[in-house]
C-alpha cells in the first residue's frame, strides 16, 4: 500500500549533523509511571524548528555518559519543542532521568523511517500499542486526529502491565471522551478497583471495529507482544502489507554506518525502525537473527 | 420466545447459525442483567448456565486470602462467558462479577446439551464455535503468562 | 632523452631500481607512503621511507590457521601476498576521536575534532584489496549518509596497485571476480616481472594524477612481449588459486539455510574471537565510546572498530539478541556473502583469504559454504 522510506536523508558534509549532537535544554519533566518520564526540550540556542515524521527517533546524549536512541513522542505540528518519553532502564537513561529543567542534552536526529500516516488516508486505522509502545505512536495519533476527516474508523488499543504502567493517563482519558475515535485500554493484571478491561492487549483486537480489507494497522510494543498482535490482525484479515511494526535493535550511529542494528538485510536505524510486516516477515520469524 | 430469536441471531457467537438451530437454542435462552458489582457466578457453585454478553463488562476473578480478588480477565460485548459447564462436575472454578451494568443471554446448559445430543449438526456447529472461544482464550492466557512488559 | 608524457591507460615499463624514483616522486608530492614491511617477523602495512623497506626477497606460505614468511630466493619487492593488515586501518582508523565537549554551567559545548587529514599513498595494493576499498566506498560514501573521516582520507589517497603473479594458499579472488589483475580503482598498477636476469615493472596508468607522477620516473613503452608475459603470469595465478568458492546463487543459497545444522557444527569450532572481522578488509562495524576526564567537565566521543562476534554487539536493554556462537558466526558469514548484496549491491567478500589464514582454529569460509551447498545436492 504505502511507502515508508525516510522522507529526507540529509547528506553529511563534515562532522556537523548528523554525527554531532546539538544542545537542547530541558524545559519540563513529567513523571509518567514509576520508571518512565517525559522531557520537553528546546534548542539551547536559536529557534530553528525541529521537524520530524511520526515514528522517527533521535539519539539523546547525556554528557559524558553516552547516547541512546529514543523515539520522538510529541506532536509533529509543534516544531518549536521536542518531546521524548524515556524509560530509565540503562546507564544513559538513568543519567537523563536525573537531569532537572534547565540542563542540556545532546540531540542527533531525526533518524529512520516513519509510520505511513499520510499514506494511510482513506483507510480505517487501528493502532495497537503495548507498554512504552504508545510513545512512538503518539505523534501518529496527533497527526491522524489533526486530519481526522481523511480517515475511516479509528481504533486505538492500549495495553499495559498494570493501570499504574499506563503512559499519558490524562491524555488517554481526554481521548476517551472524544466521539471521533475509540480508545480501548487493557491491563494484564489489576485489582478490582480497576473498572476497565483486564487481559493481554491482543484480547481487544477481535472486538475492535474496522474493515480488515481497508485497514492500516500500526503496532508497537515489546517483541512478543508485536508477534502475537500481528497474528491476531492477520487472523482478522488485515493484509500483511498494511500492518506496520516498529523494530528495536542496538543503535549507535543512527545513520547505517556502525553495523549494530542489522536485521537480515536491513539496518533498523535507516531502513526502519518502522517496517511493513510483509517487508520483514521472513526476518521477523527467525531467532537470534 | 419469538422475541429472543433476533437477539440470539445478532450475537457474534451464534452468527451464521441456521434458523432451525437458533430456534432450538432460543428455547434454552433467557435474558438476564447484572448490576455493577453483582456476581454472575461464584467459584464452587454448580454451573447451570453460560452467557453470551450483549453489552457491559464482567471480570473473571480469583479470590485470594492475602491479596483479595485478582482479576484474570474481563469479558465484554459480543463475547462468551463461562465454559466450566462443559465438563463434569459442572462447577464454576472462578468468580465472575459484573463491572458495569451487563445484559446477557443466559443459556441453560442441560437444555443446550440435550439439543446438541439430539441433533449432531447443531452440536457440531456449537462445538466449532466453542473451540474458537477456547483456543482464543488459551492463546491470550499464554501471552499473559509471558508477562511481555517484563521482558 | 625527452619522453612523451604518460597518459591515462598507457602501459609502460620501469626498471626495478626506478621504483625508488616512484616512491620519491610521491613523497615529494606530500604523500605519506604506506606499504608492506616486515616488523617483528610479521608482514604489516606501515610507513615506508624507501623501497628498501619493502619485504624484498620474502614470500609467504598461508593455510587455514597458518601464516609463515620465508626467503623466496629472488629480489622481488612484492613477493608476499597479503598479511593480517588491510588498508582499512588507514581509511577508517581503529580508533578515531569524533568530537569533544566541555561542560559550561548548565550547558554543554560540543566541538568537532579537527584532524589534519593524512595524505596517504598506498604502495602495493592487491586487486582483492582494491575491491575491498571499493566495497567500503559503497558503505561510507555512496549510501544516504557519508562518513566524513573516511571521505577525507579516501579523497586524498593515491593508490599503487600490484597485480598478483602468485596466489596465496588461502586466496580465492578468482572465484569472487576481484583478481588477480587490477582493472580499476588505482592510480598506477604494477606487475612485477622477474624474467631471467631482468627485473622490471609493467605499469598501467589509471588516473591523470598517476600519469603526472610517472613523468618523474624513467620509463619506456611496454612492448607486446612484455604485456604478453605479464598476462601469462596473471593467468597462471588464476589457475593456482589456493581456494575456490562457488558464488553462483550464493545469496539465495544462504537465505534458504538459516537453520542449517552446519551452523551448529561450525559454532562448535568457532572461538568467537573476531579475528576474521579484524583482518577482513571490508568489515566496517564500529562502536561509539563516550568518555570523560576525572573532573567530569570534559567529555569526548571516540569511535573504534567493533566485532559482531562480541555478545555486546547486539545488546539492547535486557540482553543481547545473538547470544549463541552459532548466531554470531551465521551473522558474520551471511552478512558477508548474502545480506551485504541486498544492502550495498555487491558481495562483502573479496576473496583475500585473510579470514581463513588468521582464524586460530582454521575455519575456512569456502569450506563452510561448500558444506551447505553440498548438503542440498544430497537431499
Amino acid at each position: 500500500m504505502v511507502s515508508n522510506a525516510p522522507a529526507h536523508r540529509p547528506q553529511a558534509a563534515g562532522l556537523p549533523t548528523p554525527m554531532l549532537p546539538q544542545p537542547f535544554q530541558i524545559q519540563r519533566v513529567s513523571q509518567e509511571t514509576p520508571d518512565t518520564f517525559t522531557l520537553v526540550l528546546q534548542p539551547a540556542s536559536g529557534t530553528a524548528p525541529f521537524c520530524f515524521l511520526p515514528g522517527q527517533f533521535n539519539m539523546l546524549y547525556a554528557f559524558g555518559v553516552g547516547e541512546v536512541p529514543i523515539s520522538i513522542s510529541g506532536d509533529p505540528a509543534h516544531t518549536q519543542i521536542l518531546v521524548h518519553t524515556i524509560r530509565a532502564v540503562g546507564t544513559v537513561t538513568k543519567a537523563i532521568q536525573k537531569l532537572k529543567p534547565g540542563r542540556v542534552l545532546g540531540v542527533r536526529g531525526p533518524f529512520g523511517s516513519h509510520w505511513p500516516v499520510a499514506e494511510a488516508a482513506g483507510h480505517d486505522i487501528v493502532i495497537v500499542v503495548g507498554g512504552l509502545g504508545l510513545a512512538p505512536l503518539r505523534p501518529a495519533i496527533y497527526q491522524i486526529l489533526a486530519h481526522r476527516a481523511e480517515y475511516g474508523n479509528f481504533e486505538l488499543i492500549v495495553g499495559a502491565r498494570t493501570p499504574a504502567d499506563l503512559l499519558y493517563h490524562k491524555e488517554l482519558e481526554r481521548w476517551r471522551g472524544r466521539f471521533d475515535f475509540r480508545v480501548h485500554v487493557t491491563v494484564d493484571s489489576a485489582s478490582p478497583a480497576w473498572r476497565n478491561n483486564v487481559g493481554v492487549v491482543t484480547t481487544l483486537i477481535p472486538r475492535a471495529r474496522f474493515d480488515p480489507w481497508q485497514t492500516a494497522a500500526l503496532v508497537c510494543g515489546p517483541g512478543v507482544m508485536m508477534r502475537f498482535t500481528v497474528q491476531e490482525l492477520l487472523q482478522r484479515g488485515v493484509k500483511p502489507e498494511n500492518i506496520y511494526i516498529s523494530m528495536e535493535r542496538n543503535m549507535q550511529c543512527g545513520i547505517g554506518l556502525c553495523g549494530h542494528c542489522q536485521l537480515g538485510p536491513y539496518f533498523i536505524c535507516k531502513d526502519g525502525p518502522v517496517f511493513a510486516f510483509d517487508q520483514i516477515e521472513k526476518w521477523f520469524a527467525l531467532r537470534e537473527i | 420466545m419469538e422475541t429472543l430469536l433476533p437477539i440470539l441471531a445478532a450475537h457474534p457467537f451464534l452468527a451464521g447459525l441456521e434458523s432451525k438451530h437458533l430456534q432450538k437454542l432460543a428455547e434454552c435462552a433467557s435474558l438476564v442483567s447484572f448490576n455493577p458489582g453483582q456476581m454472575v457466578y461464584t467459584e464452587g457453585q454448580t454451573a447451570t448456565h453460560f452467557y453470551l454478553i450483549r453489552y457491559g463488562r464482567v471480570a473473571l476473578e480469583i479470590h485470594t486470602a492475602r491479596r483479595g480478588a485478582i482479576t484474570l480477565a474481563t469479558v465484554g460485548e459480543g463475547e462468551f462467558l463461562g465454559w466450566s459447564w462443559i465438563v463434569s462436575p459442572h462447577r464454576w472454578h472462578i468468580d465472575a462479577r459484573a463491572l458495569e451494568l451487563t445484559r446477557a443471554i443466559a443459556l441453560d446448559f442441560s437444555c443446550v446439551l440435550r439439543y446438541c445430543e439430539a441433533d449432531h449438526d447443531l452440536g457440531y456447529e456449537f462445538m466449532k464455535r466453542f473451540a474458537v472461544v477456547l483456543a482464543q482464550s488459551l492463546r491470550f492466557l499464554k501471552l499473559q503468562l509471558v508477562d511481555v512488559y517484563g521482558v | 632523452m625527452p619522453q612523451a608524457a604518460p597518459a591515462l591507460r598507457d602501459k609502460l615499463v620501469i626498471a626495478a631500481p626506478h621504483l625508488e624514483h616512484l616512491l620519491q616522486a610521491l613523497q615529494q608530492r606530500g604523500f605519506t607512503l604506506i606499504g608492506p614491511m616486515l616488523e617483528h617477523g610479521d608482514l604489516v602495512y606501515d610507513g615506508l621511507a624507501a623501497a628498501a623497506d619493502l619485504p624484498r626477497g620474502w614470500t609467504d606460505e598461508q593455510e587455514a590457521g597458518s601464516f609463515r614468511l620465508k626467503p623466496q630466493g629472488n629480489q622481488a619487492f612484492f613477493g608476499c601476498t597479503v598479511g593480517q593488515h588491510s588498508w582499512k586501518t588507514f581509511l577508517l582508523p581503529p580508533r578515531t576521536k569524533l568530537w569533544q565537549a566541555e561542560r559550561q554551567g548548565h550547558g554543554v559545548e560540543i566541538v568537532p575534532h579537527q584532524e589534519q587529514t593524512p595524505k596517504f599513498a598506498f604502495i602495493g595494493v592487491r586487486p582483492c584489496d582494491l575491491h575491498a576499498i571499493a566495497v567500503q566506498d559503497r558503505v561510507f560514501l555512496e549510501g544516504p549518509y557519508v562518513d566524513p573521516v573516511y571521505q577525507a582520507r579516501r579523497r586524498l589517497a593515491f593508490i599503487v596497485a600490484v597485480n598478483c603473479t602468485r596466489a596465496g594458499g588461502t586466496c580465492f579472488c578468482a572465484s569472487m571476480g576481484t583478481g588477480p589483475q587490477a582493472t580499476t580503482g588505482f592510480d598506477l598498477a604494477l606487475t612485477e616481472i622477474l624474467h631471467g636476469l631482468e627485473h622490471y615493472f609493467l605499469v598501467e596508468v589509471g588516473s591523470d594524477q598517476g600519469a603526472e607522477v610517472l613523468q618523474e620516473v624513467p620509463h619506456k613503452p611496454a612492448t607486446t612481449a612484455v604485456q604478453t608475459l605479464a598476462n601469462k603470469l596473471i593467468q597462471e595465478t588464476t589457475a593456482h588459486m589456493g581456494r575456490h568458492l562457488d558464488s553462483d546463487g550464493l545469496k539465495e543459497l544462504l537465505y534458504r539455510h538459516y537453520d542449517h545444522p552446519r551452523w551448529d557444527e561450525v559454532a562448535s569450532r568457532c572461538l568467537t574471537c573476531g579475528n576474521c572481522t579484524l583482518v577482513c578488509p571490508t568489515c566496517f562495524c564500529n562502536a561509539i565510546e563516550d568518555v570523560t576526564d576525572l573532573t567530569g567537565e570534559h567529555a569526548e566521543r571516540w569511535r573504534r572498530w567493533d566485532v559482531c562476534f562480541n555478545v555486546d554487539h547486539s545488546y539492547i536493554h535486557g540482553g543481547s539478541i545473538r547470544t549463541s556462537a552459532k548466531a554470531r558466526y551465521r551473522q558474520w558469514l551471511i552478512h558477508k556473502l548474502a545480506t551485504w548484496i541486498d544492502q550495498f549491491g555487491c558481495s562483502g567478500c573479496v576473496g583475500c583469504g585473510r579470514c581463513i589464514t588468521w582464524c586460530p582454529v582454521g575455519i575456512d569460509i569456502t569450506a563452510e559454504v561448500r558444506a551447505i551447498r553440498e548438503s542440498e545436492k544430497e537431499e
